[in-house]
C-alpha cells in the first residue's frame, strides 16, 4: 500500500502556472490559426496573452482598464466570423462583464466567443480578496449554453485550451496564477465534459477541480495509510458536468467529497450534490471557501488559513466515511 | 488635522513618506511603488494640510472624507494614515503578510478608518460622489476628495460617475487624477489613450484645475478653489511622474507592480536621504 503512496508524491513534480500553459497553447494556436483575435485590458503580462500581442499585433487588441466594454468587442469580434479569446483576472472580467458575457455572448449564443479568466481563487496570495475570484465558476455556470472549464495543471490545461477553441459553443475558462503541481501524464486525452480519474478508490469519492485536484491526491495518499482507498476523480469540467462519473462514484462509494478553491455556496460542490440527489444519493462533504473574503498573505498561507490543503480533504473524507458507517 | 503643517514640514515629509514606501514594498517583495510614489505629494498634502479629520476619532461625523479609489497605490496612503496616528508606523513593513492590518489593497475589515475598500478600479468616485450627496442631505459642510488613476479611468463607469456628478450639481468633492502616464502594461498612449483629457472631464460638466502634481504649493491653492466654485464638481489633474523620487523608478512601467531587491531599496534610500 505505501508503495502507490510513495509512487504518487514523486510524480506531483511543480509545473506551470496554468496561466502561463494557458499564455502558450494560445501562441501556437495562434500560429496555425488566423481567426483568431485576443482582446485584453491592461493585465497581458499577467494573463499571459502578452506573447501573442507580440507576435501577432495587429490581431491583439488592448482594451484598456474597460472590462465591460472588452466583452462587447469580444463578442462582435466573435459574431463577426473570429474566434475572440478575451482574458483579464477572473474576478473582473466574470464579475465587472457579466452582463455583457449575458446579453451579448450567452443569449445570443456567440459560439466562437471563448473567456479566459487568469488569478483565480485565493491562491494570488499578495494581492488580496479585491482581486481574487471566489465566485466565477458560479457566475460562468449561470450563463445558459456556456461550458466552464478549471483545468488543474498545465498538461490539462493545453489539451482542454485547444478543446474550448474548437468548441462549437461559448466557453469560460478559469486559470491560476500560482504555479501548479502536474497531476497529468503528458500523453493523457481529454475530453471537454468528461472527468479523469487519477486514483482508484471505493470507500469515498474526492471529486475535485483545479488547484485541488492535487491536495486531493496528497489526501488520498494520507488516507491510504489509514487503510481506506479513496478515488479520485478531476472534474476539469464543471459544466456540462460528467453526470456517469458522478453517478459512478456516488453507486460505488455511497460517500462523494467535493474540493474546490471557490465559495462553497455556489461552485462545484452544490453542482455535484444535484447530480448526486439526481442520480444516487450519498453522503457528502464539501470543501471550499466558507462564506467569507480571504485576504492578503502567502498562497500556501492562505490555503492553508482557509482550509484547502490535503488535510482538510483528508478530513472531510473521513467525516464522510463516519456518516456512512453510521447510515 | 489640527496644527497644519509648513511648507517646509510638508516637503520634509513627503520624503520620510517616499523612504517609507521604499522599505514597505520592498520588506513585502511585491506591490505597487510606481504609482504610490506619484502620488505622495497629493495624499501628503491632503492629510496633513487640506482635510478635516482627526485621527484620534476616525468616526467623527464632520470629518472629510477620503478614498483612494486606485487602490494598489495603498503605500502611500498607509505611510500617510500611520504617520497621521491612525495606525501603527512600526507595522508599516508587514504589508502584505498574512495579518497584517496594511492588505495588499485597502481593506475596511483591517482599517476601519478606511472610508471604502477599493482594489478593483473604476469605483472609487461613484462611492464618493454618495457620500457626497449625503453630506448635503444632512448640510453638512464636509467634503469628499477621491484619487483616481489615469489608466484607472478608462472605466466607464467613472464616466458613468462624472454624468452623475455634475447633472447633480456635487460641489462639494473633488477628483484627483494622478495623471503618471503609465498604467499597469505601458504607456497610457500606446495602452488606451485619454487625450484631450481636460476637455473630456470639462465637456462632462466638471470644473478643471491641471497643475504639477509635486508642487505641494499648487495643490494647495487647488484644494482651496473648490470651495469657491458652485454647482458643479471639480477636478484636480495633477501632473505627475510615476515612480517619483526615486531616480531608476521614474517613468518606466516596469516599476508599477514590482519590488525592489534589498539592494535596490538601499540605493532608493541613499536618494531619499
Ligand atoms: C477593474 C480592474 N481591472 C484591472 C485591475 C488590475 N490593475 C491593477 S493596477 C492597474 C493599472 C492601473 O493604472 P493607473 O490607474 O494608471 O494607476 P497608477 O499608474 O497610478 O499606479 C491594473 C490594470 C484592477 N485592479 N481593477
Amino acid at each position: 500500500m505505501s508503495t502507490k503512496a510513495v509512487k504518487l508524491q514523486s510524480e506531483l513534480k511543480m509545473g506551470a502556472a496554468t496561466r502561463a500553459a494557458f499564455g502558450d497553447a494560445l501562441l501556437e494556436l495562434a500560429r496555425q490559426d488566423e481567426r483568431i483575435v485576443v482582446c485584453d485590458a491592461d493585465l497581458s503580462k499577467s494573463t499571459m496573452t502578452h506573447k501573442f500581442a507580440q507576435a501577432f499585433p495587429h490581431r491583439f487588441f488592448s482594451c484598456g482598464i474597460a472590462e465591460a466594454n472588452m466583452v462587447g468587442v469580444g463578442a462582435g469580434l466573435a459574431s463577426a466570423g473570429k474566434i475572440a479569446v478575451v482574458s483579464s483576472f477572473s474576478c473582473f472580467v466574470a464579475n465587472k462583464g457579466f452582463e455583457q458575457l449575458r446579453v451579448a455572448v450567452a443569449y445570443p449564443q456567440v459560439k466562437s466567443f471563448k473567456v479566459v479568466g487568469t488569478h483565480s481563487g485565493i491562491s494570488i496570495g499578495e494581492d488580496g480578496p479585491s482581486q481574487m475570484a471566489v465566485e466565477d465558476l458560479s457566475l460562468a455556470c449561470a450563463l445558459p449554453g456556456f461550458v466552464v472549464i478549471s483545468p488543474a495543471d498545465e498538461v490539462s490545461m493545453k489539451a482542454l485550451f485547444r478543446a474550448a477553441v474548437y468548441h462549437d459553443g461559448p466557453v469560460y475558462v478559469r486559470a491560476g496564477r500560482a504555479p501548479a503541481p502536474i497531476v497529468h501524464s503528458p500523453d493523457r486525452a481529454f475530453e471537454l465534459g468528461k472527468a479523469v480519474e487519477l486514483v482508484p478508490g471505493a470507500d469515498v469519492a474526492i471529486v475535485a477541480t483545479g488547484l485541488m485536484v492535487a491536495e486531493a491526491i496528497r489526501a488520498a495518499e494520507q488516507l491510504e495509510t489509514e487503510g481506506v482507498s479513496a478515488r479520485v476523480l478531476d472534474m476539469h469540467t464543471i459544466k456540462p458536468l460528467d453526470r456517469e462519473a458522478i453517478h459512478r462514484a456516488a453507486a460505488q462509494t455511497g460517500a462523494v467529497v467535493v474540493a474546490e478553491e471557490h465559495l462553497v455556496d455556489s461552485g462545484l460542490g452544490v453542482r455535484v450534490a444535484q447530480v448526486v440527489a439526481e442520480t444516487h444519493p450519498a453522503v457528502m462533504e464539501f470543501v471550499g471557501i466558507q462564506d467569507t473574503y480571504a485576504e492578503s498573505g502567502t498562497p500556501a498561507g492562505l490555503l492553508e488559513k482557509y482550509g484547502l490543503v490535503a488535510s482538510n480533504v483528508a478530513a472531510a473524507a473521513r467525516r464522510a466515511l463516519d456518516r456512512k458507517k453510521q447510515g | 488635522m489640527t496644527g497644519k503643517k509648513s511648507l517646509e514640514e510638508l516637503q520634509a515629509l513627503t520624503k520620510t513618506i517616499r523612504r517609507r514606501i521604499v522599505e514597505m514594498t520592498g520588506a513585502a517583495k511585491s506591490g505597487h511603488p510606481g504609482g504610490s510614489l506619484s502620488a505622495v505629494e497629493i495624499v501628503a498634502t491632503l492629510f496633513f494640510d487640506v482635510m478635516n479629520h482627526d485621527p484620534q476619532n476616525p468616526h467623527w461625523e464632520d470629518r472629510d472624507r477620503f478614498i483612494l479609489s486606485k487602490g494598489h497605490g495603498c503605500p502611500v496612503l498607509y505611510a500617510v494614515m500611520a504617520e497621521c496616528g491612525y495606525t501603527p508606523v512600526e507595522q508599516l513593513n508587514t504589508l502584505r503578510k498574512l495579518g497584517s492590518i496594511y492588505q495588499g489593497h485597502p481593506d475596511r475589515r483591517f482599517i476601519p478608518a478606511l472610508e471604502a475598500s477599493t482594489g478593483s478600479l473604476g469605483q472609487g468616485l461613484s462611492i464618493g460622489l454618495g457620500m457626497a450627496l449625503a453630506a448635503r442631505l444632512d448640510g453638512k459642510p464636509w467634503r469628499t476628495y477621491v484619487v483616481l488613476g489615469d489608466g484607472e479611468i478608462q472605466e466607464g463607469q467613472i464616466w458613468e460617475a462624472a454624468m452623475f456628478a455634475s447633472f447633480h450639481k456635487v460641489d462639494n468633492l473633488v477628483a484627483i487624477v494622478d495623471y503618471n502616464r503609465i498604467q499597469l502594461d505601458g504607456f497610457v498612449k500606446d495602452i488606451m489613450e485619454l487625450e484631450p483629457l481636460a476637455d473630456k472631464w470639462r465637456s462632462f460638466g466638471w470644473h478643471v484645475v491641471e497643475l504639477d502634481g509635486h508642487s505641494i504649493p499648487a495643490l494647495r491653492e487647488a484644494f482651496a478653489v473648490p470651495a469657491a466654485v458652485k454647482g458643479k464638481p471639480t477636478v484636480v489633474i495633477a501632473h505627475t511622474v510615476k515612480g517619483k523620487g526615486v531616480s531608476f523608478m521614474e517613468n518606466n512601467p516596469k516599476w508599477h507592480g514590482v519590488a525592489p531587491s534589498p539592494q535596490e531599496v538601499e540605493l532608493a534610500l541613499k536618494e531619499l536621504a
